[in-house]
């Protein structure tokens, strides 16, 4: 790519990509630390990725203060622009992720207080490839590839189904037997959790390609 | 800090020096002025501007027929000189970007460079010869021939001083190029102009060679045009080379009088040049 | 859109240097086209030949054809200064008569052509329409100079305005201006389209985005890309308008 006439300009932009990425990395290890500490019933781990979400929020805040910098101090257009709003966008989603994995591990804490239920490898399945979509998610934004971004969200409905597998499943688990119950809606929510964070993945999926060649492929037929 | 000190010691010593010049070139200036003041001041009267020149011996007497055929010689000049001059100017500002306008150009260059003397002898023969007589209209001829060549640059440098960008509004306007220049062109760098007529005029006022075998002199108060004319130039020339002491005299207070005029119209210039720009 | 302007196939020359190849382009009614480029880039010379201004410059020469409304305003027969007062222009610098009032520049295109009307009227209308009426009014007698430069360039839109030209071009006109009355200028240019089609040239690309309604990108005398200015600044499709639009160049 091109360099700016003005160094600095790129620079700047760079520095907005790094930080995004590092949050990208930090949401990526809350997802994994989470579902370890989850399946692993290990609270003090758990109690850790709370302790990072604090640092999720901290680069928020300073992704945002960057881009509203670039936007009133350059004037992006073109490339640049639709770098910079995807990048107002997509830290939005990867705090979610971030929450997401916060609520989890709160979930896990909770769960762990109560004896195991029976393991339910759809959840772990879940988890993976969840964990996967974010990961390929910010792959597609690195390298600015709208085919594997367009793959991300393909791959979100095989993240759906076994989602409603998953909750046939818990469902199945409480009407066998009430004591289940309260863990079982624990786990409930864990895999609500999972599939909204596969959800914020398509989002950033969908963001990189408007990124990548300018047209908004979300919501089709809403546009006037 | 040495070498400030230095660059300033320089600074000062170029300062002086430039100060020394000034007034080196200052003392012909001063001393002529003084001179002329000083020995014209005392036959300053009202009838010196109003009479007759009196013949020797006689007390009394001036130059108003040489000043008023000055002014009529010099008004001769106008209406030939001033409509070629800023004429030609114009078209060379307008049209002059061709080899004819830098032959023209050329030519006003060394026109303007020919001793006035020449400049008269050219009038004899154009007119003093075909007429067989001396006269005003001769000088006026003379005195407009020395005109034109330095009118004709002075209009062309102020009319291409004015602003491309007038020409081009005009033009943008839909007006067609010969409006646009006679009415903002000309219009913008009329003021210029007429300082430009009014030193080239002072400077023709102050001719003498021109003037001795153009319009002569008279000793009497003439307004026909192929009459020999007094001028207040030659009149001074007449004096100052007699014999006659009183008439040395008359020369100076003459003198004095056509500084006066000259400066008095090199200053309206000045000052007409200076609203201008304000 | 009706096409007000249709451009085909343009080329102008000064002397040997080929300043502008092959542009053809429409700017439809009433709309506003910002030419944006670099300098030397051909965007002056383009607007230039569109009033046929370019051809008063010595060794300057064009090819192809501009109509307006569908008339060819290039064919031998169509006198330059009738073409004028439907093409109006304005400058980058802004150049009012200076020996002239206030309100006879305004009407100046109708007084040096010698059309005589209701200049009162006209003046008051097109000092409104410039947007400079209320500031002036008291002063119509005073000279032009008197004006402060933002105004002054109103003072030469209104001038433009008073020969009821069908299409306005204005030649980086705010370039020269504080932002505020580049700010009025650009509300001006955006009231102005609704009676007339502009083109506008303008080194300021914010200003080329804010202004206008489609783009035209000129780079070495060819018009690279022409679209919605939207489009334009937000995905340009050609990679040299989008290194233009970022500042990747040179």
């Amino acid at each position: 790519m091109k360099a700016h006439t003005d160094k600095t300009y790129d620079l700047q932009l760079d520095d907005l990509r790094n930080k995004l990425l590092t949050l990208g990395g930090y949401v990526e290890t809350e997802i994994a630390t989470t579902m370890r500490a989850l399946t692993e019933r290990d609270s003090k781990l758990a109690e850790t990725v709370i302790g990072q979400d604090r640092e999720v929020n901290r680069l928020e805040i300073e992704i945002d203060e960057a881009c509203r910098r670039l936007l009133v101090l350059r004037q992006p257009a073109a490339s640049d622009l639709r770098f910079i709003t995807t990048a107002l966008k997509i830290v939005v989603d990867l705090e979610r992720i971030g929450d997401l994995a916060v609520n989890i591990a709160e979930r896990a804490i909770d769960l762990n207080q109560s004896p195991p239920l029976k393991p339910i490898p759809d959840l772990s399945r879940l988890a993976d490839l969840g964990q996967r979509q974010v990961r390929a998610a910010l792959d597609a934004f690195v390298e600015a590839d709208p085919d594997k971004a367009e793959q991300v969200i393909k791959n979100d409905d095989l993240l759906d189904s076994l989602y409603h597998n998953l909750v046939n499943e818990l469902l199945a688990l409480m009407m066998e037997d009430p004591r289940n119950i309260r863990r079982a809606n624990s786990l409930l929510f864990v895999a609500k959790h999972l599939e909204r964070i596969g959800d914020h993945a398509t989002n950033v999926a969908e963001m990189v390609i408007y990124m990548v060649r300018g047209t908004d492929i979300r919501h089709p037929g809403s546009r006037k | 800090m040495n070498s400030l000190m230095a660059r300033r010691a320089v600074n000062w010593i170029m300062t002086g020096l430039c100060g020394l010049a000034l007034a080196i070139a200052l003392v012909p200036l001063v001393s002529l002025l003084w001179l002329v003041i000083s020995r014209g001041l005392a036959g300053l009267s009202w009838s010196f501007f109003t009479a007759l020149p009196a013949p020797v011996g006689e007390t009394g007497g001036g130059v108003g027929n040489a000043i008023a055929g000055t002014l009529y010689i010099v008004g001769i000049a106008c209406l030939i000189g001033v409509p070629f001059g800023v004429g030609a100017g114009v078209y060379l500002a307008e049209r002059g970007d061709t080899r004819l306008g830098d032959g023209i150009r050329f030519i006003a260059e060394v026109l303007s460079g020919v001793p006035s003397i020449v400049v008269g002898i050219v009038a004899y023969g154009l007119v003093v010869i075909p007429m067989r007589r001396f006269s005003a209209l001769a000088g006026g001829v003379a005195l407009a021939v020395l005109m034109v060549p330095t009118l004709a640059r002075s209009t062309e440098e102020l009319i291409r001083l004015v602003p491309h960008e007038l020409r081009e509004a005009s033009l943008a306007l839909g007006v067609p190029q010969w409006r646009t220049s006679l009415r903002v062109v000309l219009r913008t760098a009329l003021g210029g102009i007429m300082t430009a007529i009014l030193l080239t005029v002072a400077r023709a006022a102050g001719e003498t060679a021109p003037l001795l075998f153009t319009s002569l002199n008279n000793q009497y108060w003439n307004w026909r045009a192929d009459q020999p004319t007094a001028s207040l130039t030659v009149q001074i020339y007449n004096y100052a080379v007699s014999p006659y002491a009183e008439w040395h005299d008359r020369a100076w207070t003459s003198a004095l009088i056509l500084l006066l005029l000259v400066g008095s119209l090199a200053l309206a210039g000045r000052l007409l040049s200076r609203r201008r720009v304000r | 859109m009706r096409p007000k302007v249709e451009v085909r196939s343009l080329n102008a020359w000064f002397k040997a240097n080929h300043a502008l190849r092959n542009v053809s382009l429409t700017v439809p009614a009433n709309t506003v086209l910002a030419i944006i480029g670099p300098s030397g880039c051909g965007k002056t010379t383009f607007v230039r030949c569109l009033n046929r201004m370019h051809e008063l410059v010595p060794g300057a020469c064009q090819s192809g054809n501009v109509l307006v409304d569908g008339q060819d305003l290039h064919a031998r027969r169509v006198d330059p200064v009738n073409l004028r007062r439907r093409v109006g222009m304005v400058f980058q610098r802004a150049n009012p008569f200076p020996t002239m009032t206030i309100f006879d520049n305004v009407v100046a295109g109708l007084k040096l052509n010698g059309v005589r009307g209701d200049y009162p009227a006209l003046v008051e209308k097109s000092l409104r329409q410039a947007a400079l009426w209320d500031e002036v009014k008291d002063r119509l007698r005073q000279s032009a100079v008197s004006l402060s430069g933002g105004q002054q360039q109103r003072l030469c839109i209104a001038r433009a305005l008073a020969v009821d030209p069908e299409v306005l071009l204005m030649d980086e006109p705010a370039s020269a201006l504080d932002p505020i009355a580049t700010a009025r200028i650009e509300e001006l240019i955006r009231g102005l389209r609704e009676s007339l089609t502009i083109v506008i040239v303008t080194h300021n690309m914010q200003q080329a985005a804010r202004v206008s309604d489609s783009t035209a990108f000129f780079y070495m005398g060819e018009l690279i890309e022409h679209g919605p200015t939207e489009q334009i600044f937000t995905n340009p499709r050609e990679s040299r308008t989008e290194d233009y639009v970022t500042g990747k160049f040179g």
